[in-house]
């Protein structure tokens, strides 16, 4: 049946442009701008989705994202909001979680047999005796719970974010809201957005119209003068997220998110309408008030042929006027309260001949034979005082849609994320704000405040309060008044009935004997209710159930509304997709200034801390144990490069740089030379190992540091820390950017890096020493450091003269077949040498005597960082002890691995830190922690592998290579 | 159809019980009280009551029960933890959420689903390894998983993570499960307060009364109790209780923060740990994905969300299954986690006679919970520590006798 009217002022259709769409298998057709649900509707389809848990057929209940009743999936997306989500042309829909569509589906018997037994929270008293068929049931739980099914081909859709900067952010394009913009704009310094999640502006003004054509001229006057106002931006279909400290509030578009910083908010974001409860109200065909209103003005359509208003309050009447309006015949006003209402408003239905039943309620509604639709209500006499329904004098009228208007909750959700405080206004029966925080301020329906003019006016006010708090002090004073009229929403619009089926939550599909039981097993504080039922807890997060659920729990606890509170608001406004929020992501590595050079050569690069490094180079038919171990030969035998650039450098200078090293490095640097390079260690405040590095003595105030790649940041941001605490006259500056390191490490790297200059310094250049010179042009520091070789020379050269010089080495060692290689060899070639790598060798507990560097530690000092813990450390006994081992000779079996255990009479002693194959040594070789008594070369212990076998090692002394093949 | 459910389809009145009194002012004196009426405190006074015949108990709750950290984390349970004293106790916890729901008549949904830690890189491979060696020596079954196999168990995951941090491998935990946190609150409350516990809520502790070095009773919004044993199981409040008793700890707070999606249909059937994403997620029996990241990097006492964390925890998250792009948050809030330097919990007496703490929780409280108040119970009872949490002792920062866990907390922090 066709229920589309005339086109209506300010509809939000383009009729002229038609789209064709299915559902369900059956073909519709809508117009550009209808809405998956309103273009259902206007072609008389009801049933739009099933319920979460009984699988009842549902409708429309908001049209406005408050409920989930339409959602949908296109096969793309998962969970589709029928009610905002435009129709596109050639969508195929179905409703979600259903078993054999929408209108068979199976799962209704869960509704129609089963819901007696699963009382609320039904799932804590059974399904888990006896323990083995909980799985069982827990499957069956686990696949009718859920919604949509998720589409595993949906492409990444990364969102882009911007940054913006306003003065005055308004919260809804209502009238209160653009009232509040415009009285704000008249300074015209002032930046000022007003964002509203709807597809146009204007709020209820748009739809809730009495039948009367003044509230859209209102709206239009409203809209001209935003529109005209430079320092006004209006985005529409944009909705605010959430509030977040100092004001950040992540404003949500399909096509991403905003996040703005403003010095104010104002709030302007209305009510969300508030269902009564009663027998069947979730019937296809019974909906809000505001549901019809905007199904009438925004896409131009009949709500239904034949309805009933179900009332609580003025609202109500509104309704009945718009749906006559629209064509409906009105066969009956039922309005809870007893004692009439605005006169204006009875006289006018009066005139449509109207029947009005004050004191009555819609006891139930009736569901068709098919149970799909409404076909009737029943309608009894209601004693407000006692809640009582008196069914002995019921009536059915028969109608195929009721509009229920009962009353609001306050869209509150940013105030209370923002740390309003709230009150209760017992003439509204609605909270609202006590006290705001700095900056921030509510008006229009959010605020209590109902009359269109006074709308207005409180708009104006918190504009006013707003450039007050920023300083304008000649903002004018503007009082709004009081409300005067009936109260917009009802205290307690719930009927009771014995069969219940009366729902509060449509959402998590919860009655209002739910909450009674609730409480009768003791969850009758609000936020343990919440969490017993999962009120509020669906997708639409409480937004037309929470107020019934407050009103419902404070019935219960015999206490006034404002005892019970209200359930913490927490982000988001609405649901916010994933792509949104994560935007394009960035993941930036850091490359050494040659890095093509390597790709190139054929190196496989390997993340290290926030560097890609090369871990090998590639040779064709050559896999990457033998790789390895040729590059470290290449390294023994004649000559190796390798790109150190990732190496943290650190300049400390300044008359007290000697002095802030002695405290923050275990060792002694202020009788280092000039020209001296010396190892250093860092320890914590607890003595555990930090890292470790080299200083170099460049000019008597001048230390030049290098250390490891990936704790680079965090030595830095000590220093910092510590040069903070101690006050010395220091510098501090991190150039790991500025330069890059070339290693020319092996027998014949001398002849290499002293072909490139005619400075002696070269040949000169011993362990230990550092010295500046020029190659090629470029000048360069080159220090002799024995890391991974007996022989190396780190050159240390200006980040853009890399390239060439590094060429200019490749060249000078062709001669030498020099051989570039990677962090993997370098790892094998130290630990030949013996040296231990903090982070590898070491984790977060490791203290220095358990690596035995004893001599590293200078505790003839008056102070270093961790020195006082190494003091009481160093009387306590050692649990163990990292060890230089070999396997046996021509070692074949379950090749132990990095953090294999050793095992002692079945303890765990320690475990293996580094093992390898070294073709220098033609051993495997490693370090391992094991009892501090088992030390000396010679010692053996057990390593346990993979596979549970046991595998013994030898304590042996280091360099690896000296060693004598004794063990 | 369950036996338990047919009552309720056939029966009259609904005749549930309430799960526990809701004691409004407690009694002049108590033999313990326990301060915070999360699952830990709950626990605690539910063992006290069972195990060692200690009824008089007081469980003085600020807000409501289970509505801190108890009712705020992703509620993961595993044991795959780094130091033999930390694998053992949570391997003890485990063995006690198996039993749960028979023991306290209620279902926690207690639900073994396996946990993959994932390995990104070569050093988290290795500790990884590490993990899993420590596990298998105490007789936990974890065990380092290849590509291959993660595959297996979550098909629809991205191995390569996009391109920006592929994965290598994976520890895997075969009795990692999670739970219905706020039952476990309900399950011990109810329990204790059967076996003669008062459970007051919205009852705030004031000051503690400490006079020569030994517990007397404690100060609370409704009035004095004399006491001489009290526990403080608070979490992110801990500073503020151990202000009282003037003993020093080396907590700090950070938010930890979560947050879940809409409900979709199952297909995420175990749990995934990133720690070089910073991410843990896992789908509830809702159909809600849970998820979770890091520690706030900076110290606030305040449950407050950013928005921050949800852009860095999502952003990870398309990483490893892009085609949640249009997937959506429904909701994320924030808990107060007490950190400990070594990563593991301070639990057992303290300098204070009669004061005892169970805090330094982070991260890992939940899982904790039932061996927590079990072993908790005994140290109060006995009044000497149990076995169980020696290495948690307080005294270990003094004695430089760390627990070092960090390498086994879930995510990087």
């Amino acid at each position: 049946m066709n229920m589309r009217i005339n086109k209506q002022t300010g509809e939000w259709l383009e009729r002229e442009k038609q789209i064709n769409f299915t559902y369900e298998g059956k073909k519709f057709t809508a117009y550009e701008g209808d809405t998956i649900t309103s273009a259902l509707w206007a072609s008389g389809e009801k049933v739009l989705g099933r319920s979460f848990k009984y699988h009842r057929p549902r409708g429309v209940l908001s049209l406005a994202n408050h409920d989930i009743n339409v959602m949908l999936t296109d096969g793309v997306d998962t969970n589709i909001r029928g009610d905002v989500i435009t129709v596109k042309e050639g969508m195929s829909l179905t409703a979600v979680n259903t078993l054999g569509g929408v209108k068979k589906d199976n799962l209704r018997y869960i509704g129609k047999l089963l819901s007696p037994f699963l009382v609320v929270g039904f799932y804590y008293k059974a399904f888990f005796r006896p323990r083995f068929m909980f799985p069982f049931w827990e499957n069956i739980i686990r696949h009718g719970a859920g919604l949509g099914k998720v589409n595993f081909n949906y492409p990444r859709i990364p969102k882009p974010k911007l940054n913006e900067h306003y003065d005055v952010l308004v919260v809804g394009a209502g009238p209160s809201g653009l009232a509040a913009a415009l009285a704000a704009s008249l300074d015209k310094q002032l930046k000022i957005l007003i964002v509203d999640e709807n597809k146009q502006a204007g709020g209820s003004l748009g739809y809730d119209r009495a039948g009367s054509v003044t509230p859209q001229s209102q709206l239009e006057e409203l809209l001209s003068e935003v529109n005209i106002t430079p320092n006004i931006t209006l985005r529409t279909d944009a909705y605010a997220g959430a509030y977040y400290t100092d004001h950040l509030i992540p404003i949500i578009e399909f096509s991403g998110i905003t996040k703005v910083r403003t010095k104010t908010l104002i709030i302007a974001t209305g009510v969300f309408e508030q269902p009564p409860v009663f027998r069947n109200n979730d019937l296809p065909g019974v909906m809000n008030g505001s549901a019809a209103q905007r199904m009438i003005y925004r896409y131009g359509i009949k709500p239904f042929n034949d309805g009933v208003v179900f009332t609580a309050n003025d609202y109500g009447y509104r309704v009945a006027l718009d749906l006559i309006h629209a064509g409906t015949n009105v066969k009956a006003v039922v309005d809870l309260r007893k004692t009439p209402v605005s006169s204006i408003l009875t006289r006018e239905l009066a005139n449509h001949d109207i029947r009005i039943y004050s004191g009555h309620c819609v006891y139930e509604a009736l569901a068709t034979s098919d149970d799909m639709a409404v076909k009737g209500v029943v309608i009894c006499p209601f004693d407000e005082e006692t809640n009582q329904a008196d069914s002995e004098q019921s009536f059915t009228i028969e109608c195929d849609g009721v509009a229920m208007s009962a009353g609001w909750a306050s869209a509150a959700a940013l105030l209370y994320q923002s740390g309003m405080k709230v009150k209760y206004d017992y003439t509204i029966e609605q909270f609202i704000p006590d006290s705001l925080p700095n900056g921030i301020f509510a008006a229009g329906k959010v605020n209590g405040v109902y009359d269109f003019d006074q709308r207005i006016a409180d708009g104006a006010r918190a504009a006013a309060e707003a450039m007050r708090y920023m300083g304008m002090d000649n903002a004018p004073v503007i009082t709004v008044q009081a409300h005067s009229n009936v109260s917009p929403s009802h205290s307690f619009p719930v009927v009771p009935h014995p069969k219940g089926k009366n729902f509060v939550d449509f959402d998590e599909d919860i009655q209002a004997k739910d909450f009674i039981n609730a409480a009768k097993e003791g969850f009758d504080n609000i936020e343990l209710m919440k969490r017993f039922t999962t009120v509020g807890m669906g997708p639409s997060q409480g937004k037309h159930s929470n107020m019934n659920a407050i009103r419902i729990l404070a019935r219960i606890r015999e206490l006034p509304v404002e005892k019970i509170g209200s359930t913490t608001s927490r982000p988001f406004f609405h649901p916010t997709p994933i792509g949104h929020l994560g935007g394009r992501n960035f993941h930036p590595v850091r490359q050494s200034s040659i890095q093509s050079w390597h790709a190139d050569a054929g190196a496989v690069f390997v993340d290290v801390g926030a560097w890609s490094r090369p871990a090998y180079y590639q040779k064709p038919g050559v896999d990457l144990a033998e790789i390895i171990q040729q590059e470290s030969m290449a390294v023994h035998n004649a000559v190796g490069i390798i790109d150190g650039s990732s190496l943290g450098k650190i300049e400390v200078c300044g008359p007290d740089a000697a002095q802030f090293l002695e405290k923050f490095f275990t060792g002694k640097f202020a009788d280092q030379k000039v020209g001296e390079i010396r190892y250093a260690l860092s320890i914590d405040e607890s003595a555990v190992v930090a890292d470790d590095g080299i200083v170099s003595r460049v000019k008597d105030e001048l230390f030049y540091i290098t250390i490891g790649t990936s704790n680079a940041a965090m030595v830095y941001r000590e220093m910092q820390r510590w040069l903070q605490m101690w006050q010395l006259d220091v510098g501090l500056i991190n150039v790991t950017g500025s330069y890059g390191i070339i290693n020319v490490v092996g027998p014949k790297a001398v002849h290499v890096v002293s072909s490139l200059t005619q400075d002696p310094l070269v040949s000169k250049l011993t362990a230990g020493k550092v010295g500046e010179t020029i190659i090629s042009e470029v000048p360069v520091r080159i220090m002799c450091v024995t890391f991974v070789s007996n022989i190396g020379y780190e050159i240390h050269v200006p980040a853009d003269s890399m390239l060439a010089v590094w060429e200019k080495l490749i060249k000078a060692g062709t001669a030498y077949d020099i051989r570039p290689f990677g962090t993997d060899t370098q790892r094998l070639l130290r630990l030949e040498m013996g040296h231990y790598l903090p982070a590898y060798d070491t984790d977060g507990l490791t203290i220095p005597y358990e690596l035995g560097c004893e001599s590293e530690l200078a505790m003839d000092k008056p102070f270093f960082v961790g020195q006082r813990s190494l003091k009481i450390l160093a009387k306590k006994t050692l649990k163990k002890r990292l060890v230089p081992f070999v396997l046996a000779d021509n070692f074949s079996g379950q090749m132990p691995e990095d953090c294999n255990l050793v095992i002692e009479n079945g303890e765990i002693k320690g475990r293996v830190t580094s093992i390898s194959y070294s073709s220098k040594v033609d051993r495997v070789i490693g370090f391992a922690y094991v009892d501090p008594n088992k030390v000396e070369a010679g010692s053996q212990f057990e390593i346990r592998t993979d596979n549970g076998s046991m595998v013994k090692a030898t304590v042996v002394n280091t360099p690896f290579f000296n060693s004598k093949k004794e063990f | 159809m369950p036996y338990k459910l047919l009552k309720f389809g056939f029966g009259r009145e609904f005749n549930e019980s309430r799960y526990f009194e809701d004691v409004q002012t407690p009694k002049k004196t108590y033999d313990v009280v326990i301060i915070g009426g999360g699952g830990h405190g709950l626990a605690a006074a539910y063992y006290l009551a069972k195990e060692h015949g200690i009824t008089n108990v007081a469980v003085l709750e600020r807000g409501y029960i289970g509505g801190g950290n108890t009712g705020r984390n992703t509620t993961i349970v595993r044991s795959n933890y780094l130091t033999p004293e930390g694998v053992k106790f949570y391997d003890a916890s485990v063995k006690l959420f198996e039993g749960l729901s028979e023991e306290l008549d209620l279902n926690m949904f207690y639900s073994t689903r396996g946990h993959f830690t994932l390995a990104h890189t070569d050093s988290s491979m290795r500790t990884m390894r590490w993990r899993a060696e420590v596990n298998k020596h105490v007789g936990v079954d974890s065990r380092v998983v290849g590509r291959d196999e993660i595959a297996k168990a979550c098909p629809q995951m991205d191995l390569d993570c996009s391109g920006h941090a592929a994965i290598k491998g994976a520890l895997y935990h075969n009795p990692g499960s999670v739970a219905r946190h706020d039952a476990v609150a309900w399950g011990y409350a109810r329990g204790a307060a059967n076996l003669g516990v008062d459970i007051i809520q919205m009852t705030e502790v004031q000051d503690i009364d400490v006079r020569n070095g030994k517990v007397h009773g404690v100060q609370t919004s409704k009035g004095y109790i004399s006491t001489g044993k009290v526990l403080s199981a608070v979490a992110g409040f801990t500073p503020r209780i151990t202000k009282m008793v003037d003993i020093k700890t080396p907590i700090t707070i950070h938010p930890l923060q979560a947050c879940v999606t809409e409900p979709m249909k199952p297909w995420l059937d175990t749990i995934i740990v990133s720690g070089s994403l910073h991410v843990y997620v896992s789908q509830s029996s809702r159909g809600e994905l849970v998820m979770g990241s890091s520690l706030d990097p900076y110290e606030l006492h305040s449950t407050r969300s950013s928005f921050d964390f949800v852009e860095g925890l999502t952003s990870h998250i398309v990483d490893m299954f892009p085609f949640l792009s249009n997937v959506k948050v429904v909701r994320q809030w924030a808990g107060m986690a007490d950190l400990t330097p070594d990563f593991a919990p301070i639990m057992g007496k303290t300098e204070i006679e009669g004061f005892y703490l169970d805090a330094g929780w982070g991260t890992w409280g939940f899982k904790a919970t039932p061996i927590s108040g079990k072993t908790m119970a005994a140290t109060i009872a006995n009044d000497k520590a149990h076995d169980l949490i020696h290495s948690f002792r307080l005294s270990r920062f003094e004695d430089y006798e760390l627990t070092g866990e960090k390498g086994a907390a879930s995510v990087g922090h």
